[in-house]
């Protein structure tokens, strides 16, 4: 009988800067599914002012072995201008938004609110049985505020993936 | 000057600037406006094929054997889908071609419109880059990039996709040099560091072999010359993958022939025994190295690659030098100087004891003709005339790696990273094209031959003299012989029923043909093929039930290879089974 074998795994946060054109996302996702890669959470936007170059901050888990070849396929790209492990290349800082809302009465809708206070998310929308809650941070802070919603009426959930950046006064 | 010219046109004006001589194409809807821009122009000479793959294979074999791009012009949907076989041929082989596609016009993209295909997406994964053309002022600095992204770095497939309205609108055009984004720049060079500890490592190493490949051959030929200067000087004995043949010649007294699943015995055990493996432009890919765990253990490894994705994607190697491998070879040249080495006169001596196994040895048959001795009896006929090698894939293809031998590069060109059967003909056209007074021959089997089989009408209206020898076994012989080696002769599929008469074919698209039948007529038939000035079909039926050997199966390590003449028994367990 043959089983599949598994690799110990490691997450790294990767950032690419890429030529702002047409595909250029679906050749990065496309890269990840052809070689098998995972992809936990993606993030691009457009970080110049002549929209010619966008940020792409993967999040991504596999083998030391496979996350050197990540690395290396992505720089093999030709609209990709630089990529950093954000993990290799040491402290930084990761943060995510989301938007979670939750519908409760009376002592639910009370603790939902001081859970909030606490988390310092804010109520961007509010009817009188329900709140928007906007909440930024680091991922795991996020799991465990939706986490608490859980029992006190979460309705949705929405992310937006990890955005990243070395830490200190220089570009990573 | 300037002037405003259609987006056809200024394809064709772009293509004739980078000096393309040849444009392997066909025809339909969404390249209309670009035949009518080629139509009396004789600057650029369009070589019409029966079927895209042929144009694209066909533009390989023209790249392979003059070092110079191919360039494909196929029509949308169909046209663009047909071609991909080849582009991934040449993504995996690294072979530097252009390839223009049409599209429906940009209204229409989206829309499932009559010929559409989103062949940008379809390509994403098989080309170098792709583009998709909206505007016809773009085309100039496409094109331009286009060329430098297929030849410089490791060499590969770009692919253009350009609507049929951006085919006919017009744009501003100059004939200045088109403005160059520079986002492209490979590194070429290794740092001063790399340099001196690969001299370091090469000057200690007691048991040093050359593990060299494609690269050394895309680089050109001057590190052709740069690897033979260097083993001068080391005396340390070269292997060579598949892609790799000819880089070194294959008469010198160190050289150990091809590596790898069907290498010979002293290539897998000097590979096995070394302390120093220099690997120049291969990729420990899969044929080469068989079991991962059991490759090389004892030696360190230094990888000369210009493709940073190549080094650590299978096997850890102790130094990585990132760049052309004839820059790389010339800057450790230039540091070994008068340098002396370690005494490998103990290395070498045991490199002869392997040799004495000779393991391409194999039996005569009186019944049938050796499909071994076929291949021997072709090379020495025709090794004076430095013949170009096309091949397909399968057995046949590894008899000629093995018993053909080359001695300079772009002499040698095959179907190796992803083994497309149908590779050999249309590919042997291009080179025919490239090399008009060069004897070009596409050793093929019965099964593989017939995959691009339509591509004979291509050499006649062209009066390409090629010729095509097929091993004819009546089997496609490589399944034929994994099943009989790994599911005890189950031969599911494999039997090449109703076989055209190939003499009979040849004659329908005018070309000779020629059978050989037996021994007998084996020098006399490819004598014959020689003399003809005219393509050739020469049909050569040989012993049906060859295997081809050495053979390492797979999962195995190289220090279990099969010879002639070892008994195999019994079944493979499941994880040898599920390698490929």
């Amino acid at each position: 009988m043959m089983h599949i074998k598994q690799e110990a795994e490691e997450r790294h946060v990767l950032t690419i800067t890429v030529d702002n054109e047409a595909g250029i996302l679906a050749k990065i996702a496309g890269l990840f599914t052809a070689r098998g890669y995972n992809i936990d959470s993606l993030t691009v936007a457009d970080i110049t002012e002549n929209h010619a170059v966008s940020r792409i901050t993967i999040v991504t888990h596999g083998p030391p072995s496979q996350i050197d070849q990540i690395h290396a396929q992505l720089e093999r790209l030709v609209p990709v201008h630089k990529v950093v492990d954000l993990t290799e290349v040491g402290p930084h800082v990761a943060r995510e938004l989301a938007l979670i809302k939750v519908a409760g009465l009376g002592e639910k809708r009370v603790e939902a609110l001081r859970l909030a206070d606490i988390f310092r998310a804010k109520a961007v929308d509010t009817t009188t049985e329900s709140f928007i809650f906007e909440l930024t941070g680091a991922p795991d802070k996020i799991d465990t505020f939706v986490q608490l919603m859980r029992d006190l009426g979460l309705v949705e959930v929405g992310r937006t993936g990890i955005v990243a950046m070395i830490r200190g006064p220089h570009e990573a | 000057m300037t002037e405003e010219r259609s987006g056809a046109n200024i394809l064709v004006e772009s293509l004739v600037k980078q000096g393309v001589e040849f444009v392997f194409g066909y025809p339909g809807g969404a390249v209309l406006p670009i035949y009518d821009a080629l139509f009396g122009d004789e600057r650029l000479r369009h070589i019409l094929v029966r079927h895209e793959a042929g144009a694209a294979h066909a533009a390989e074999g023209y790249a392979r054997s003059t070092g110079k791009p191919g360039v494909v012009l196929v029509t949308s949907g169909p046209g663009a889908t047909n071609a991909i076989t080849g582009i991934a041929d040449a993504f995996m082989d690294s072979i530097p071609l252009v390839v223009i596609t049409g599209q429906v016009p940009t209204a229409l993209i989206g829309s499932d419109a009559f010929q559409e295909a989103d062949t940008v997406g379809i390509s994403r994964h098989c080309t170098k880059h792709n583009y998709l053309v909206k505007d016809p002022a773009e085309l100039a600095g496409i094109i331009d990039e286009a060329f430098q992204i297929a030849t410089s770095g490791r060499p590969g497939p770009v692919l253009i996709d350009i609507p049929k309205d951006v085919q006919i609108a017009s744009a501003l055009w100059n004939d200045a040099p088109a403005q160059r984004r520079q986002r492209y720049s490979p590194r070429t060079e290794g740092t001063a560091d790399e340099i001196a500890q690969a001299v370091e490592m090469i000057a200690r190493a007691k048991a040093p072999v050359f593990y060299t490949g494609g690269g050394v051959i895309n680089s050109g030929p001057r590190a052709t010359a740069l690897l033979r200067a260097l083993q001068e000087k080391i005396g340390a004995p070269v292997t060579s993958t598949l892609m790799g043949l000819g880089a070194f010649p294959a008469d010198h007294a160190d050289w150990l022939g091809m590596l790898g699943m069907h290498g010979t015995y002293e290539a897998n055990f000097a590979m096995n025994q070394a302390d120093l493996i220099v690997c120049v432009g291969a990729r420990f890919d899969d044929r080469v190295t068989g079991r991962l765990d059991a490759f090389a253990p004892n030696s360190e490894k230094i990888h000369i690659d210009i493709d940073r994705a190549s080094i650590n994607k299978t096997v850890r190697v102790d130094l990585p030098i990132i760049g052309d491998c004839a820059t790389v070879l010339d800057q450790i040249l230039t540091l070994w100087g008068d340098r002396k080495g370690q005494d490998i006169s103990a290395w070498k001596t045991r490199v002869e004891g392997w040799r004495e196994k000779k393991s391409l040895s194999f039996p005569l048959s009186d019944k049938a003709i050796m499909p071994q001795l076929a291949v021997q009896r072709l090379f020495e006929l025709t090794k004076d005339k430095d013949p170009v090698i096309s091949t397909e894939v399968g057995q046949h293809q590894m008899w000629a790696a093995q018993y053909f031998h080359f001695f300079g590069p772009n002499k040698w060109l095959t179907s190796g990273g992803l083994g497309t059967m149908g590779y050999g003909l249309p590919a042997a056209i291009g080179a025919q094209l490239g090399n008009p007074d060069s004897l070009v021959i596409d050793i093929a089997g019965d099964a593989s031959i017939q995959m691009n089989i339509q591509e004979l009408g291509t050499a006649t209206q062209y009066r390409l003299p090629v010729k095509i020898f097929i091993l004819n076994n009546e089997w496609m012989g490589m399944v034929r012989q994994w099943q009989e080696l790994t599911y005890e002769s189950r031969f599911s599929q494999s039997y090449s029923e109703s076989l055209p008469d190939f003499v009979k074919l040849a004659e329908a698209y005018g070309w000779k043909g020629i059978r050989i039948e037996n021994e007998s007529q084996l020098d006399a038939g490819i004598q014959e093929m020689i003399d003809y000035d005219g393509p050739v079909i020469v049909d050569c039926l040989v012993a049906k039930e060859s295997n081809c050997f050495p053979m390492i199966p797979s999962g195995a390590a190289h220090t279990e290879m099969i010879l002639y003449g070892d008994t195999v028994a019994g079944t493979m367990d499941d994880e040898a089974k599920a390698l490929v």
